[in-house]
């Protein structure tokens, strides 16, 4: 092996060999050094274990494709637009991610932003409440509703699909029942909350700076990790490759801050929606509450027999899929500075949902990750915007994102066969 | 009842019974397993097996009868109470989370942690170790349990139990839909845990396996102990009688038929 290899602490183990410890099956084909890393990830996209790749291609072909049609969808201007259209729905899609993982549903995330739209407006506007005041109460609105899936479904283990369905009605109704007459409220632009989703941006300095600094970040836990495992006898990724990932993904972020700057620069909105990302990211794939996520969307019975309180993982994942649709209402109430009866009706559903999924977040359960809202929210939200570019009508709008989300699930299925066939699960 | 000489048996059960409405499932039940001992449990469908397993599990409390565990009367009340005790139970379909790899899976529920975050670095070395102790033949602890065969799903599962360092194993039917090489991996298995000083029950429907590797084989019957015998001292006929009942029956007229013909030959 070339990892470089300190001389590992004596363990019970046969660690005399060089060898790391979970190198030692003579069937494992060994994959060394930096080109050793890259084949082993070749073949990994080879035998179906795709990950985001396929929504990364398909961004830059839907990019190059408007591009081609119309040179001003690449522009600064445009890509500012296009991140701050996106945030909202993004933030609903996120929750849709983590029910999805369960293996469940959540179909009423539109009405539930909706009305934590109309219930901010109506606080804020109409009663002139403190905007903190509103936008807690919108939230916890959100919380509430979760809840109340989580325990109906706990207690009388209605489908989630049905139970989301009635709430979608119950939600909408409360949605115009909380506006009352008047139907549209307006959110005065001089406000805190529209300027924080329209006109607050980076310094240009912080902006690079974050763009530095995160990568910088990751280079260096992923370096402790690796030293910790070395130290425990096990095989590390080699420093090079770290860094190879670490350097694409500043220069990434280097080269979205240096076009977005161009124009307006990174709003904090979006700023706030990657953090969000980041950290439920984290929270599905490092912390034991992620970890059981996961297992019950595998399998709930091996999950309910290893003594994971299953009941209290459902509640509060319902509970945090109808609290980021409510973060999303209010931050797309903020962003078009008003609160009308169709907030979160149309397409906003069907939307975050199809988000998930083409951000590769499997309908079946146990597999997908934060980045899928994020990747899959850009997809859509290109389409959209780059339609509406080329003056193209909704209705051609929405046949062309459906026939995209058709097309990520059938990508979904057949990589879901060939990881069958090249026993990856 | 017993015919050991061991010391005090880890796991003591005497006059168990346990009734499902009108069906009797369990009747005066005694069996009992020692440190470093493998018992077999067999019997006919429906002759009580899971239900006396389950019971063990503390799946079912039984209505009547005395549990003694190392040296202690207890009455297991749930699941969790018999895994605390250190029973662990290893059920016939495993129970594992195909999405998740094996790091995963062992330490489902019982994850290690440093600070708030995982500690992916000291479980994967802690399942190394474990698995080497139990000489598993498994490639890597980081691809997916779906990717796995059939034997290194079990070796999955029994190492699974041994996590909470448990004083009983109990195995229902391992070595079921298992290829040949597999069932003596798994066999393997049994005696490594007999040799870290455990005490096994096995379920079993398969004599060969059970004459491989059980030191005690209990019968039951009907819901009633039917025999128990030293598999020193027996053989396949003995323990067949006893399962169905019968000195005479379509099985032992076969073998006797059989055996004055391979004399005279």
């Amino acid at each position: 092996m070339s990892t470089p290899q300190n001389p590992p602490p004596a363990t019970s183990t046969e660690s005399a060999s060089a060898v790391p410890a979970d190198l030692q099956d003579e069937r494992l084909i060994a994959a060394e050094g930096i080109g050793g890393w890259l084949s082993s990830t070749w073949d990994r996209i080879k035998s179906g274990d795709l990950g985001s790749l396929p929504v990364v291609v398909g961004l830059v072909i839907i990019w190059g494709v408007f591009y081609a049609l119309n040179p001003a969808f690449l522009s600064s201007r445009n890509l500012v637009n296009l991140v701050l259209q996106m945030v909202p729905v993004g933030t609903i899609a996120l929750g849709i991610v983590l029910v999805l993982l369960l293996g469940e549903i959540d179909l009423s995330v539109g009405s539930m932003s909706g009305l934590s739209g109309a219930v901010l407006a109506v606080m804020f506007v109409n009663n002139g409440l403190p905007v903190w005041l509103a936008v807690a109460t919108a939230l916890g609105v959100g919380v509430l509703t979760g809840l109340v899936y989580g325990a109906l479904y706990n207690r009388f283990g209605v489908p989630s699909f049905v139970i989301s369905l009635a709430g979608l009605l119950m939600l909408l109704g409360l949605q115009l029942t909380v506006l009352g007459t008047d139907g549209t409220i307006n959110i005065p632009f001089e406000s805190g909350l529209v300027r924080f989703a329209s006109q607050l941006f980076l310094p240009v300095w912080l902006a690079y700076a974050l763009a530095v600094a995160i990568p910088a970040g990751y280079l260096v836990s992923r370096f402790r990790t690796s030293q910790r495992r070395s130290a425990a006898g096990l095989s590390a990724p080699p420093l090079s490759a770290l860094a190879i990932r670490s350097g694409l993904l500043a220069a990434l972020l280097i080269v979205a801050v240096a076009v977005l700057n161009r124009d307006r620069g990174v709003s904090y909105m979006v700023l706030l929606f990657f953090v969000l990302v980041v950290l439920v990211d984290l929270a599905i794939r490092r912390t034991t509450w992620g970890r059981s996520v996961l297992a019950i969307g595998g399998n709930v019975e091996a999950a309910r027999r290893a003594g994971i309180n299953v009941k209290r993982v459902y509640l509060s994942v319902f509970a945090l899929c109808s609290t980021f649709a409510a973060l999303g209402g209010i931050l797309a109430a903020a962003r078009l500075a008003s609160a009308n009866q169709s907030s979160g009706g149309a397409d906003t559903n069907l939307n975050a949902i199809a988000a998930a999924v083409i951000g590769g977040t499997s309908l079946f359960g146990g597999r997908g990750s934060a980045y899928s809202a994020l990747l899959g929210i850009l997809v859509i939200w290109s389409i959209s915007n780059g339609l509406a570019l080329l003056s193209v009508s909704a209705n051609v709008r929405y046949i062309v994102t459906g026939a995209v989300l058709l097309l990520a699930v059938v990508i979904d299925s057949l990589s879901r066969r060939s990881r069958a066939a090249h026993g990856r699960a | 009842m017993s015919t050991t000489t061991d010391p005090a048996p880890v796991l003591s059960m005497t006059g168990v019974s346990k009734r499902f409405g009108a069906v009797q499932a369990l009747k005066d039940i005694d069996f009992d397993v020692s440190a470093g001992e493998v018992v077999a449990l067999v019997g006919d469908n429906g002759a009580g097996k899971s239900t006396l397993v389950k019971a063990i599990a503390g799946v079912y409390s039984p209505d009547a009868g005395d549990v003694v565990f190392d040296g202690k009367h207890v009455d297991i009340q749930s699941p969790s109470q018999a895994q605390e005790l250190g029973i662990a139970t290893v059920f016939q379909d495993l129970a594992l989370c195909d999405n998740l790899d094996v790091v995963a899976n062992l330490f489902l529920g019982n994850e290690e942690r440093r600070g708030r975050a995982l500690d992916e670095v000291s479980m994967e070395k802690e399942s190394w170790q474990l698995l080497r102790e139990l000489s598993a033949k498994i490639p890597s602890v980081r691809i997916p349990v779906a990717s796995l065969s059939g034997g290194q799903r079990q070796t999955v599962a029994i190492a699974r139990s041994l996590l909470g360092s448990p004083k009983v194993v109990m195995l229902d039917e391992p070595t079921a839909a298992l290829g040949v090489a597999q069932t003596a991996e798994v066999l393997n298995l049994v005696e490594r845990l007999r040799e870290r000083g455990l005490g096994v029950i096995l379920i079993s429907h398969n004599m060969s396996d059970v004459m491989a590797v059980a030191d005690r084989v209990a019968v039951l019957r009907l819901g009633r102990n039917n025999g128990e015998f030293r598999v020193a001292d027996t053989n396949t006929q003995e323990i067949i009688a006893a399962i169905t009942g019968a000195t005479s029956n379509a099985v032992t007229d076969r073998a006797a038929r059989k055996v004055p013909k391979e004399e005279q030959s």
